[in-house]
């Protein structure tokens, strides 16, 4: 990857075309990030200059969608951080099963990972039944791949570890069956889901919820725009709900932290 | 060949290291004088799960302030930043610290890569890279950036290297500006300007 193909002005250039065009706005993004993104699916694309690259994003309908996709990080898998899942077992979930209903939004769910690894907790702890869990994300090419629940095979040796290292009490594979080479998940959990797109930058509240998980997605973000969030989180969880963040995400520069209370060691905060 | 005298300032320092560097970290560190006027970055290849093990290690064995990098978290002078296991590293225009998971770079996250290549651009001359051992090419192509925009590229001798690959594709891809044995490493740190 030639990393000064294209330079600070030019994504700016960019992101700002994709606003205009597409409505979309990446400029509140992590600057750094979000140009290696930029400059590698140049590379990836083989586009020999940046007026070419430039003129097809802002005009090539079919290929923003690819822009969209590749833009942004989709990386993601089933329970990982397995500390985190147990402490959701444990003492989150149980907590919010004396509810008669339990709502929870995955913000940024890419493809439906976290949302399968909750699924499954919930309903070893027989609360599946009485849960709607709202899956949104940006990109809606993603979360096609989330309603269909089917995630490559090679990963499920290393998702089965982090089920197990995360209090599981099953055998992973009962949850899923084998279909070349793709395991497709059980149909009951996601029947619990609701997928939608939902732009954290430009969309509103749409629920309240007792729990809202959204990891490793502000990372992406500058300080200004994850306040925003937080605050858009804030106005989107019940007194006494919960927000789970990922491993290196915090809630401390925020102005509105200290209504909020940390659970334990984990990267997951209780409204006061 | 040490003592080659720099006295361009040095902005930022980064290490980057694979399979056999922390014998080498572990005998530059404890070397390093406590007034460091810039800071110091290392980019590990380890396993996800060891997560803490290597900033302890670090911790024993210098007077430098070391912790994990902290997403947004500003690099200061004089402290130690290890970049997190499981996560890119990226530096910013103004310094800051971004972290990013996407896809593993030459199979490896963090990757050497992807931090040298924020980096250079931000620090452009003032930017010191160092390579040591490791088993596969991560970190060249990062070097190559360094070079471009006027940094320094020092890459550890691989005769004295535990896994020598990663220096000798280092050596044979990228003009370096030094190519140090592993115990001239504290010295050459030790003599640059903040």
């Amino acid at each position: 990857m030639i990393s000064d193909a294209i330079d600070n002005e030019q994504v700016e250039i960019l992101l700002n075309d994709v606003l205009e065009s597409h409505g979309y706005d990446f400029l509140e993004y992590s600057h750094a990030s979000i140009k290696r993104r930029i400059i590698r699916l140049y590379g990836l694309d083989n586009f020999v200059s940046f007026a070419e690259f430039r003129y097809t994003v802002k005009t090539d309908k079919q290929y923003f969608k690819r822009f969209l996709e590749e833009i942004t990080v989709n990386v993601t898998e089933m329970f990982r951080d397995p500390s985190f899942y147990k402490s959701l077992r444990n003492d989150v979930l149980p907590v919010l099963g004396t509810y008669p209903f339990i709502r929870i939004w995955v913000a940024g769910c890419s493809t439906g990972e976290e949302a399968y690894s909750l699924a499954i907790v919930l309903k070893e702890l027989n609360l599946l039944n009485k849960s709607l869990i709202y899956a949104t994300d940006i990109n809606p090419s993603v979360l096609d791949k989330a309603k269909k629940g089917m995630f490559p095979l090679n990963y499920l040796k290393q998702y089965s570890e982090n089920y197990l290292q995360s209090g599981g009490l099953k055998d992973f594979s009962a949850y899923y069956t084998a279909n070349y080479s793709l395991a497709k998940f059980d149909e009951s959990l996601n029947s619990k889901m609701i997928f939608s797109t939902h732009n954290l930058v430009s969309d509103h509240s749409f629920n309240e919820f007792q729990l809202i998980l959204c990891r490793n997605v502000l990372i992406y973000f500058d300080k200004d725009l994850q306040h925003k969030v937080f605050n858009l989180f804030d106005g989107s969880i019940e007194k006494l709900g919960y927000l789970a963040l990922g491993s290196k995400e915090s809630l401390e520069f925020w102005p509105k932290a200290k209504e909020y209370k940390r659970v334990k060691m984990e990267k997951i905060w209780r409204k006061l | 060949m040490a003592e080659t005298v720099d006295s361009t300032p040095c902005g930022a320092l980064i290490i980057g290291g694979s399979a056999g560097s922390l014998d080498v970290l572990l005998e530059i560190f404890p070397a390093l004088r406590k007034d460091i006027g810039f800071p110091i970055v290392l980019v590990v290849h380890r396993k996800a799960s060891n997560e803490s093990l290597l900033t302890d290690l670090l911790k024993s064995r210098t007077i430098l302030a070391v912790g994990e990098a902290e997403e947004k978290e500003f690099l200061s002078p004089g402290k130690v930043f290890i970049a997190p296991a499981d996560y890119h590293m990226l530096i910013e225009e103004d310094q800051s610290i971004s972290l990013d998971y996407s896809e593993k770079v030459n199979y490896s996250r963090p990757s050497i890569d992807v931090t040298f290549q924020s980096a250079a651009e931000v620090f452009r001359e003032k930017l010191v890279c160092i390579l040591l051992s490791g088993s596969n090419a991560d970190g060249v192509e990062g070097l190559k950036s360094v070079n471009n925009f006027g940094g320094r590229v020092v890459i550890q001798n691989p005769n004295t290297a535990r896994m020598p690959y990663m220096p000798q594709q280092a050596v044979l891809n990228v003009e370096p500006h030094v190519i140090l044995d592993s115990h001239d490493m504290a010295d050459y740190i030790n003599k640059l300007n903040g």
